[in-house]
C-alpha cells in the first residue's frame, strides 16, 4: 500500500443484535424528529380522524343509535371510538409507504443501503417511529373522544388493554405499507396504492355499523378479516361481552386480532427486508 | 504500479430482456487518483457506480474496491466505500451536523467519534458556520457539499461521486471540484461519473468513456485527446493567396496541409507545439500574407468523443453543462 492510502478502518461489519439495535434506533430518531420539526405533518394527520369521529358520531349517530347492542349504553359514540381506533391505526400504517417512498426517491435509501448499516435497521426504525407516531394520533382522538362524551363501560384496565392491541396491529399493518412502498416506489402514486387494501378492510367491517345488515357474502368477508377481528376485540375490552357477536367471547377475539398481527408480520417482515435489500431506484 | 484500488473484470448488467446496461466493462485505477467515468445520459455509469457501491448485482463479472471482493463480501465492502449520488441524499429537516452525525453512527462509529468526526468534514467542505442550521435553509450547492461531507465521515478509502455536479450553479460547480481536488490530495481516491467533458478534463487523471455500456476508451485526458494525432494550425487567407500559402505550409509541416473544400481553410499538424504557430507566423509575414483568421488547435474532448462514439457528448439538449468560463483552462497541476 501506497502512503496515500486512507487512514486505518473505524467501520465494522453490523450483524450483532446491539448494533442492529444501535442503528434501528438511530433510524427511529431521524425519522421522530421529522414529525417534530414539521409540526403540520402530526396536525394534519389527526384533523383527518378527529373529522372522522365528528362526522360520524353527529351524521350518522341518530340513525345508527337504536339498532346498537345494549353494551353501547345507547350512545353511538361508545361503539365508534373502538373502531376508529383501529380505522386510525390502518390509515396511519400508509404513512410507513409514504415516508418510504420519499426517502427512495430522494436517495437516502441508496445511502443507507452503501453503509455498513443492520440490513433491517431502516424498515424496523421507519416502522417503529410510525408506530410512536401512531400512537400520539390514538391518543389524541381519545382525548377528542371524551370530550364529546365516551365513556368506557368496563374498566381503565380494559381501556389501555385495547390501545394496546390496536397499537399491535398498526405495528403489523405498517409492514404491508413498507412491502406496498418498497412495490411502488414513487411518493405519488403510493398514496393510492395504500388505499387499495385500507377502504376494503375498513369499510367491509364493523367499524361503522353492525354487520348484520350486509349481504351474506359480504358478512362472511366482513366478520372474519383482520379489522373486524381487532375491532370487536376493542369493543369486547372496552364495553363488555354485550358488544360481540354472539358466540364469541373477548379473550377469543384478542387471541384472534393477536394471532392476525402475528401472521402479518411473519409474512411480511421477511418479505419486506428482502425487497429493501433488493429495491432498485 | 501498485495495486488497484479498484478493479472490474467483465461486468454485464441487462434490465428486463433487453437494455444492456453494463456490457462486458473492464477496468481498474491506482489508489490515490480521480478517476472519471465520463459518458451521455443513460450510458451506463450510474450502473457501474451502483455495482461497485454494492447497490446492484451485476448479471456476471467481478468487482473489487480497496482488496474486497463486492459481490462476494458486500457487507465489508460498505465499510471501505462512501457514496454520494446524484441528487442530494440529506435530510432538510435536520440541521446539517446531525445528518453527517447520523451517517457516522450508522458507519459503526460510537456517539463521540461520529460527533468529532462530523467536526472534522464539516471543517473540511467549508460547512461549520451552518452546521448548526436545518438543511432546507441551505443552497442546492451547499447541500451538495453536505452530501459530500456524509459521505466522507467514514474515512472511506474509495469515495464514488455520481455526476457531484449536475443540477448546481456555476460558482458551487467550481466550489466542488476544489474540494474534490482537495480530497485526492489528502489521500482518497474518487470515482466520479459526469457527462461534462470539461469536468472530466479538469478534474480526472484517468478517464474512460463508456457508451451504451460499453467502455470505448481508457487512458488520461492527453492520451484521449492523442488518439486525434494532437494540436493542429487551423487558418485561412485570402483566395488569391490560398496557392502560395499552401507550398509555404508544405515545407513547414513536411507534409501536404489539408484544405477545407468548402470553406478554404487550411490545416497542417502542429508538430511543435506553438512553436509550429509561431513559425507560421513568420512565413507569413516575410511573404506579406495576412491572415483572415490563425489558430492552434488543442482537439478538446468534444472532438475525441465525436470521433470514438459517432455522436456528440451532449444527447440532451435540455440539460446544458453550467457554463463556468471557457472550456479547456489549464488543467489542475499534478505531483
Amino acid at each position: 500500500m501506497t502512503a496515500t492510502t486512507a487512514p486505518t478502518k473505524p467501520g465494522r461489519v453490523a450483524s450483532s443484535l446491539p448494533r442492529t439495535i444501535r442503528d434501528i434506533l438511530v433510524i427511529v430518531k431521524r425519522n421522530l424528529l421529522r414529525n417534530v420539526r414539521l409540526p403540520q405533518l402530526i396536525i394534519f394527520s389527526t384533523i383527518q380522524p378527529i373529522m372522522f369521529l365528528l362526522l360520524f358520531t353527529y351524521v350518522f349517530g341518530g340513525a345508527i343509535g337504536g339498532t346498537l347492542p345494549d353494551a353501547a349504553a345507547g350512545e353511538y359514540i361508545n361503539w365508534l371510538i373502538p373502531g376508529l381506533l383501529v380505522q386510525t391505526a390502518a390509515f396511519g400504517a400508509g404513512q410507513t409507504a409514504f415516508g418510504l417512498t420519499e426517502d427512495l426517491a430522494k436517495g437516502v435509501i441508496d445511502r443507507f443501503r452503501s453503509l455498513p448499516m443492520a440490513r433491517s435497521a431502516v424498515l424496523a426504525g421507519r416502522t417503529i417511529s410510525d408506530l410512536i407516531r401512531n400512537g400520539f394520533v390514538i391518543g389524541l382522538m381519545l382525548v377528542a373522544g371524551f370530550v364529546i362524551g365516551f365513556r368506557y363501560q368496563t374498566s381503565f384496565a380494559g381501556l389501555i388493554g385495547a390501545l394496546a392491541l390496536a397499537m399491535i396491529f398498526s405495528f403489523s399493518f405498517s409492514w404491508i405499507m413498507a412491502t406496498i412502498g418498497l412495490l411502488v416506489k414513487n411518493p405519488e402514486a403510493v398514496q393510492a396504492a395504500t388505499f387499495l387494501p385500507v377502504f376494503p378492510l375498513v369499510f367491509a367491517s364493523s367499524v361503522f355499523v353492525p354487520t348484520q345488515t350486509m349481504p351474506g357474502w359480504l358478512r362472511a368477508f366482513a366478520d372474519n378479516q383482520p379489522v373486524t377481528v381487532t375491532v370487536d376485540a376493542l369493543r369486547g375490552l372496552i364495553l363488555g361481552e354485550g358488544a360481540l357477536l354472539p358466540g364469541s367471547t373477548v379473550l377469543g377475539q384478542v387471541f384472534l386480532s393477536l394471532f392476525y398481527s402475528g401472521l402479518i408480520l411473519a409474512i411480511f417482515v421477511p418479505l419486506g427486508i428482502r425487497m429493501y435489500r433488493r429495491s432498485v431506484n | 504500479m501498485t495495486t488497484p484500488i479498484v478493479r472490474v473484470e467483465g461486468i454485464t448488467k441487462t434490465f428486463g430482456d433487453t437494455v444492456k446496461a453494463l456490457d462486458d466493462v473492464t477496468l481498474e485505477f491506482a489508489p490515490g487518483i480521480i478517476y472519471g467515468l465520463l459518458g451521455p445520459n443513460g450510458a451506463g455509469k450510474t450502473t457501474l457506480i451502483r455495482v461497485l457501491t454494492t447497490l446492484l448485482r451485476p448479471d456476471s463479472g467481478r468487482a473489487v474496491v480497496a482488496g474486497v471482493d463486492v459481490l462476494a463480501d458486500p457487507k465489508t465492502a460498505r465499510t471501505k466505500i462512501g457514496l454520494a449520488g446524484q441528487f442530494a441524499a440529506v435530510d432538510d429537516y435536520l440541521t446539517g451536523r446531525e445528518n453527517v452525525e447520523m451517517v457516522g453512527r450508522l458507519y459503526g462509529l460510537s456517539n463521540a467519534e461520529s460527533t468529532k468526526r462530523a467536526n472534522e468534514v464539516l471543517e473540511r467542505i467549508g460547512l461549520e458556520e451552518a452546521a448548526d442550521r436545518q438543511v432546507k435553509t441551505y443552497s442546492g450547492g451547499m447541500q451538495r457539499r453536505l452530501d459530500l461531507a456524509a459521505s466522507l465521515v467514514g474515512r472511506p478509502e474509495v469515495l464514488f461521486l455520481d455526476e457531484p455536479t449536475t443540477g448546481i450553479d456555476p460558482r458551487s460547480r467550481i466550489d466542488v471540484w476544489e474540494l474534490i481536488t482537495d480530497l485526492v490530495d489528502g489521500g482518497t481516491t474518487v470515482l466520479l461519473t459526469t457527462q461534462y467533458l470539461d469536468e472530466a478534463d479538469q478534474l480526472a487523471d484517468r478517464i474512460a468513456v463508456i457508451d451504451e455500456g460499453r467502455l470505448i476508451s481508457e487512458g488520461t485526458s492527453d492520451d484521449l485527446k492523442d488518439t486525434l494525432g494532437g494540436s493542429v494550425v487551423e487558418l485561412s487567407v485570402p483566395e488569391d493567396r490560398q496557392g502560395e500559402t499552401i507550398d509555404a505550409l508544405r515545407a513547414i509541416a513536411g507534409s501536404e496541409p489539408l484544405v477545407h473544400a468548402m470553406t478554404g481553410e487550411i490545416t497542417i499538424p502542429a508538430v511543435h507545439g506553438a512553436r509550429t504557430l509561431t513559425e507560421v507566423v513568420r512565413t507569413l509575414d516575410a511573404a506579406s500574407i495576412i491572415p483572415n483568421d490563425i489558430a492552434l488547435h488543442k482537439p478538446s474532448l468534444d472532438d475525441v468523443f465525436l470521433t470514438l462514439t459517432g455522436h456528440p457528448a451532449e444527447t440532451d439538449p435540455d440539460e446544458e453543462p453550467p457554463s463556468n468560463g471557457k472550456r479547456g483552462r489549464r488543467r489542475r497541476s499534478k505531483q
